[in-house]
């Protein structure tokens, strides 16, 4: 799930456009061929700033190879009162995971 | 080998005392994002002062990179003196920052060809930091030269009150032109058209005015510096000459 903070965006606008500076979301690839990962947060007024902050923040210890910045704003969350709805039913069916194979001998990691 | 000593300090000192500066900013910076990336850059030149320091302690053979940040006086510094100047606004800070970067970068490029391997390596080192720091501070040069009419008007009076300090990144004395001759040390005087070309270029999209060459400051490579040295050393020396026996 993603951070408060962004499911309270739409119920917040007022606060949001108070506050001159943007919220960005940072996503840092560990390594080459990995997904990019959520890290957190940085404030920034333009693109090139989101960037050098997001990388001035989470990248002091060597944790990344590349960086994606994006505005808080942009993204769609689910809200929690969503949770039933959204999640609950796909509890129940268990043939929606590959249970039934026999698994070869010999296979790990699976 | 007291030359190579005194050569290498000038490079040190100008990274230490830029580095002790900036540091200044830490915990008051315009936002918690730009206070990180100040305290970076700022140990970014602690760490390039202290290889060059470790280097010049191996070269003096008898005072530790440690004694020579914190046992000189003012008048055995060898830092540039737009270094020493004082942070002042942020965009005063922007603007010195911008001006050094520019120099730094040029200045490690042609180091890093020096056939002394120590400073070459750490030349090689620094090329990659002072590249983000120029990213860094001409960007902002450029979001406040060319933002609201006061950023506009405050950084066009910070690129004028500095301006008389960058006379010296392109001084040639003897000593350097001693370094230069043994391939060791750079030509500062053929840095200046390359400066020149980056700094006009960011200067015009930032749409600030580049001042005259006027009356240009001069004196740091005879351990001459502005008042504002002492000051400063006074602060940052005070610990290991209050308590001698002091451990890290």
């Amino acid at each position: 799930m993603l951070p408060k903070h962004i499911q309270k965006n739409k119920n917040n606008k007022d606060k949001m456009t108070k506050d001159k500076s943007t919220v960005w979301e940072v996503f840092i690839q560990s390594k080459n061929g990995l997904a990019h990962k959520h890290f957190g947060n940085v404030h920034a007024e333009d693109k090139e700033m989101a960037l050098q902050n997001a990388r001035d923040l989470y990248t002091r210890r060597n944790e990344g190879s590349c960086i994606w910045v994006v505005k808080s704003e942009h993204i769609v969350s689910s809200v929690p009162e969503d949770e039933t709805s959204f999640f609950d039913p796909s509890n129940d069916k268990v043939y929606r995971h590959p249970t039934f194979y026999k698994m070869p001998e010999g296979a790990k990691h699976i | 080998m007291q030359d190579l000593l005194k050569y290498t300090l000038r490079i040190a000192d100008t990274s230490l005392i830029l580095g002790q500066r900036l540091s200044e900013w830490c915990s008051k910076g315009p936002t918690l994002e730009e206070d990180i990336a100040l305290s970076n850059i700022s140990l970014d030149l602690f760490g390039q002062a202290n290889g060059l320091l470790e280097y010049a302690s191996k070269i003096d053979g008898s005072r530790t990179a440690d004694d020579l940040a914190f046992k000189r006086n003012e008048r055995e510094f060898y830092n540039l003196q737009i270094c020493e100047q004082e942070n002042g606004h942020f965009g005063d800070t922007m603007v010195r920052q911008f001006l050094c970067d520019t120099y730094f970068m040029l200045f490690y490029q042609e180091l890093s060809k020096s056939e002394d391997e120590t400073l070459a390596a750490i030349a090689n080192k620094s090329i990659k930091e002072v590249s983000y720091h120029l990213r860094h501070s001409k960007n902002w040069l450029i979001r406040l030269g060319d933002g609201t009419d006061k950023s506009k008007e405050k950084v066009q009076k910070s690129i004028e009150n500095i301006w008389k300090f960058t006379g010296e990144f392109f001084e040639m004395d003897d000593l350097d032109n001693l370094m230069y001759a043994n391939k060791i040390g750079v030509n500062n005087i053929k840095l200046k058209d390359e400066w020149d070309i980056i700094v006009n270029q960011v200067l015009l999209e930032a749409k600030i005015n580049r001042p005259k060459d006027s009356y240009m400051m001069t004196g740091s490579k005879k351990g001459l510096h502005t008042e504002l040295l002492g000051k400063m050393l006074a602060e940052m020396q005070y610990l290991p000459r209050a308590y001698p026996d002091a451990k890290w």
